[in-house]
């Protein structure tokens, strides 16, 4: 890997490894996202695309690896002195200092705080950008009232980014699915990140909702962020990714631009199973 | 759940939840032809009922029935029977809720009159005491109840904005009218009597917050809060003024007012960071100590005086630091864990105060322990000693209280500020969803650890001040009864709001007080009571706006008009 390369890549996983007991979830797996990239990550169900991500915020510790961000060790590299005093093998950040370092997530499976409303929960996702703290609470002096007027300004920028038209005072568990999923992803916006993780953005969308989706992860990257994307609709990766990764029972199978990994026989075989050997169907 | 027999019978089998469930959705949409007359015959029945004799003559009690019962006339526990019975003449109307207002009434009717059955019967040596007026009153609240159940269901009753002059006067009639309600219950000696009153005041204020009340005296404090604020101090600072110079219950409340200051704090804890804390009467104990120790008082080994305005803040910031270093390694567990911990705390500090005699004195506690005095430069204001203020005089009691209000108002101000500011919303995040809430870059540990920590530091605030109204601290006052006391307190008067653990303390502290012939019931009570209330009103008779949406489905209001009341400040 060249010196240049190392630059643009804003995200580099070497060698990452997850284990649980004997099952080998992610397996030597190793992911570049560069700056303005965005990059889709497949693979049938259970290939460890959620595990992966979970590793890259710190939700679980992988066994092995390198993880940087930025340039800043986010997993591996040495041992810090407090994972040295506690003899423990931490050598991860936690996930609030992960998302605090620029790397922000969407969840498979929807969890926004349903019983806050649309915009406090993306004030929520503004708590790791602001500093003010008990006595500045207390008090209410003039620094608490500008930072609030500054995080709900903010906040009420992102919800129109993403294009939530709805009443912000709306609790987020009455949302629609859809608008859920984009209002989950304007919390995550809310922490100011340089990469975003999507995992399956455009589950239970309809047609159209999906190309509003699509739009969304493209305006995402013109404003520099880097994205990658787990999804199983293919038109979606393929019209959308600059590249695309597959991952098949935890190992990095192909990776490469949509036109390569779309006319690789190995994914076909991944996702479809081998034909058989003389050629007939059973 | 259903089966099928040998027989090919289909069973339903239901559970309880789904029972319960079924029965609330059970509403009666046609109208009853009988339920006008049997009204109008459970009123009149009720109402003569409480005009007639209640006890046959020349039986003694041993209990207090507040009066002569033999007599036909009206006063004491008939009056409360009467307004019942006169207040149910709303069931005449069509107004919404009326069906809820009118079983609260009727509940309230009937419960009366089985305790004084069961007084006059228990006290007067079986039924042969009872005249004919409770007989009269059974049937007649029980007629009330069948009106009642037969009534059609209804939505709340969903008051018309009010102008301002009309929100101001809720205010002042709401606030005003429990302080009345309060003084008067205060005054009637009989415990019996007392217990009638309480029942007939808990049936009519859950009728009127049937009819709406309550929702519009919420939107009224929230409309001119500041107002609010006013008239509850002003009805606070009252009431020392109504006690005639007697002691006893400004003692009482003054125990009350620490009690509900220290709530308030756990409340921080429990309601707004989600943490249960069986432990939290050891904070409230060390800043009891910090107090004690620093006072110079008659039994002690420790000869210091510090000045008591600085012993607050040193006790507060001694109950802190050590809820800080408790908590650090203890606020990565969660849930049942931590609650196990907690307990494990407050058993450790009672038992080192009971041990560390040298300091301590152990079981024998310190005692002796001398009443607040301000220094000169704030008027030397000695705490012992009664003061007469605009003809009246105040009890030395009624000067702690006026403390305890003052603590108060400075507890709920932090609770309130901190509760809408970047940490509040974080404390609910944590609740909601503690993993993606370090997902959006809370340090989810840290906020728990502020939490504890800001609750530790108003417990030990309170109890620097509880050691001064007892005048001694000893070990076994902080029992893990202690603690149980206090999360009932906020539980059953609301988590997350102030005024809440502000009643739950009144009513925990103060009510046993009262009634203390069932000294030895009060457990049973307190425990009957929670779970009537987790059945009923999970969220407590105080609830907060956020605790509301979570213990109750949105479908449960379809209508959905009463908003959220979590909206933005236009």
């Amino acid at each position: 890997m060249t010196t240049a390369t190392e630059v643009q890549n804003v995200l580099t996983a070497t060698n990452v490894t997850k284990r649980f007991g004997g099952l080998v979830a992610v397996n030597e797996v190793n992911f570049t996202v560069g700056q303005n990239e965005i990059v889709g990550l497949i693979g049938p169900n259970g290939a460890g695309k959620t595990t992966f991500f979970n590793c890259l915020t710190g939700m679980v510790v992988p066994t092995s690896g390198l993880i940087t961000f930025q340039g800043k060790p986010v997993f591996g590299g040495t041992t810090n002195w407090r994972a040295r005093f506690l003899n423990r093998d931490a050598r991860s950040l936690a996930p609030n200092q992960i998302t605090q370092i620029g790397i922000a997530r969407t969840f498979q499976n929807i969890r926004l705080f349903p019983n806050m409303t649309v915009l406090e929960n993306v004030l929520v996702g503004r708590h790791c950008r602001t500093r003010e703290g008990v006595f500045s609470a207390i008090g209410r002096g003039p620094n608490f009232h500008r930072t609030e007027r500054g995080i709900r300004e903010r906040a009420r920028e992102l919800l129109d980014f993403v294009n939530l038209k709805r009443d912000y005072n709306e609790l987020a568990r009455n949302l629609s699915y859809g608008d859920q999923r984009r209002l989950e992803i304007a919390r995550a916006l809310a922490t100011d990140p340089g990469l975003l993780l999507l995992d399956e953005p455009t589950a239970g969308m309809n047609p159209n909702e999906t190309h509003a989706t699509m739009e969304l992860v493209r305006r995402i990257r013109d404003i520099g962020l880097a994205v990658v994307v787990i999804e199983h609709d293919m038109k979606f990766i393929f019209n959308l990714c600059d590249r695309v990764a597959v991952l098949v029972q935890g190992q990095l199978l192909v990776e490469g631009t949509p036109a390569e990994v779309q006319a690789d026989p190995r994914v076909i075989e991944a996702y479809l199973g081998a034909p058989a050997a003389d050629g007939t169907e059973e | 759940m259903s089966t099928i027999d040998a027989a090919g019978e289909l069973h339903q089998h239901r559970t309880l939840r789904s029972y319960l469930a079924s029965g609330r959705a059970a509403v009666r949409r046609t109208a009853t032809p009988y339920r006008l007359p049997v009204l109008a015959a459970g009123i009149v029945l009720t109402a003569v009922s409480s005009l007639l004799p209640w006890a046959k003559a020349g039986v003694s009690f041993t209990t207090d029935l507040a009066g002569d019962l033999s007599a036909a006339g009206l006063g004491g526990h008939r009056l409360y029977l009467l307004l019942l019975a006169l207040f149910s003449l709303i069931g005449f109307t069509k107004v919404n809720g009326v069906r809820r207002a009118l079983l609260a009434l009727a509940v309230g009717a009937l419960v009366i009159c089985g305790y004084m059955f069961y007084e006059l019967a228990s006290g007067g040596g079986g039924l042969g005491a009872v005249a004919i007026g409770p007989w009269l009153g059974v049937i007649g609240s029980l007629l009330l109840l069948v009106a009642a159940d037969t009534t059609l269901e209804s939505p709340r009753l969903v008051w018309p904005p009010l102008p301002t002059i009309g929100d101001l006067a809720l205010i002042v009639v709401a606030v005003g009218g429990l302080l009345a309600l309060l003084v008067i219950g205060l005054d009637i000696q009989a415990e019996s009597q007392f217990l009638s009153y309480s029942i007939a005041v808990g049936a009519a204020i859950a009728a009127a917050a049937s009819l709406g009340a309550n929702v519009a005296l919420r939107a009224a404090f929230d409309r001119y809060r500041l107002f609010g604020y006013f008239v509850c101090l002003a009805a606070a600072i009252a009431f020392p003024f109504t006690q005639h110079g007697n002691a006893t219950w400004m003692a009482v409340f003054a125990r009350v007012g620490v009690f509900a200051a220290a709530a308030i704090g756990l409340n921080v804890v429990v309601g707004l960071a989600g943490l249960l804390d069986l432990g939290y009467i050891a904070f409230f104990g060390i800043g009891g100590y910090v107090a004690a120790l620093l006072s110079d008082a008659v039994f002690t080994t420790v000869h210091v005086h510090v000045p008591f305005l600085l012993v607050i803040p040193l006790g507060a910031m001694a109950a802190g630091l050590i809820g800080v270093a408790f908590g650090a390694p203890t606020l990565r567990l969660r849930g049942d864990y931590l609650a196990i911990v907690t307990l494990g705390f407050g058993e450790i500090f009672r038992i080192v105060a009971i041990n560390y005699t040298g300091l301590t004195r152990g079981p024998n506690g310190i005692a002796g322990i001398p009443d607040i005095r301000l220094p000169a430069w704030l008027g030397g204001f000695n705490f012992g000693a009664p003061h007469t203020l605009f003809g009246v005089l105040l009890p030395f009691q009624s000067n702690y209280y006026f403390l305890d209000i003052v603590l108060i108002a400075a507890v709920m101000l932090i609770f309130a500020r901190l509760n809408d500011s970047r940490i509040g919303r974080g404390w609910i995040a944590i609740r909601e969803d503690e993993l993606a809430a370090r997902a959006m870059g809370i340090n989810t540990v840290a906020l728990k650890l502020l939490a504890f920590g800001i609750g530790a530091t108003l417990a030990g605030a309170a109890g620097t001040i509880n050691v001064h109204i007892g005048e001694a601290i000893e070990p076994n006052a902080y029992q893990f009864f202690a603690s149980a006391l206090l999360l009932s307190a906020v539980v059953l008067g609301g988590m997350g709001t102030v005024t809440g653990a502000v009643l739950g303390a009144a009513l925990l502290i103060g009510l046993p007080e009262k009634l203390r012939s069932f000294q030895e019931w009060r457990l049973f009570i307190f425990g009957l009571a929670l779970v009537l209330l987790m059945r009923f009103r999970p969220e407590g008779l105080i609830a907060s706006r956020r605790r509301k949406l979570e213990f109750h489905d949105p479908l449960e209001d379809p209508a959905g008009s009463l908003g959220t009341g979590l909206e933005e400040p236009a």
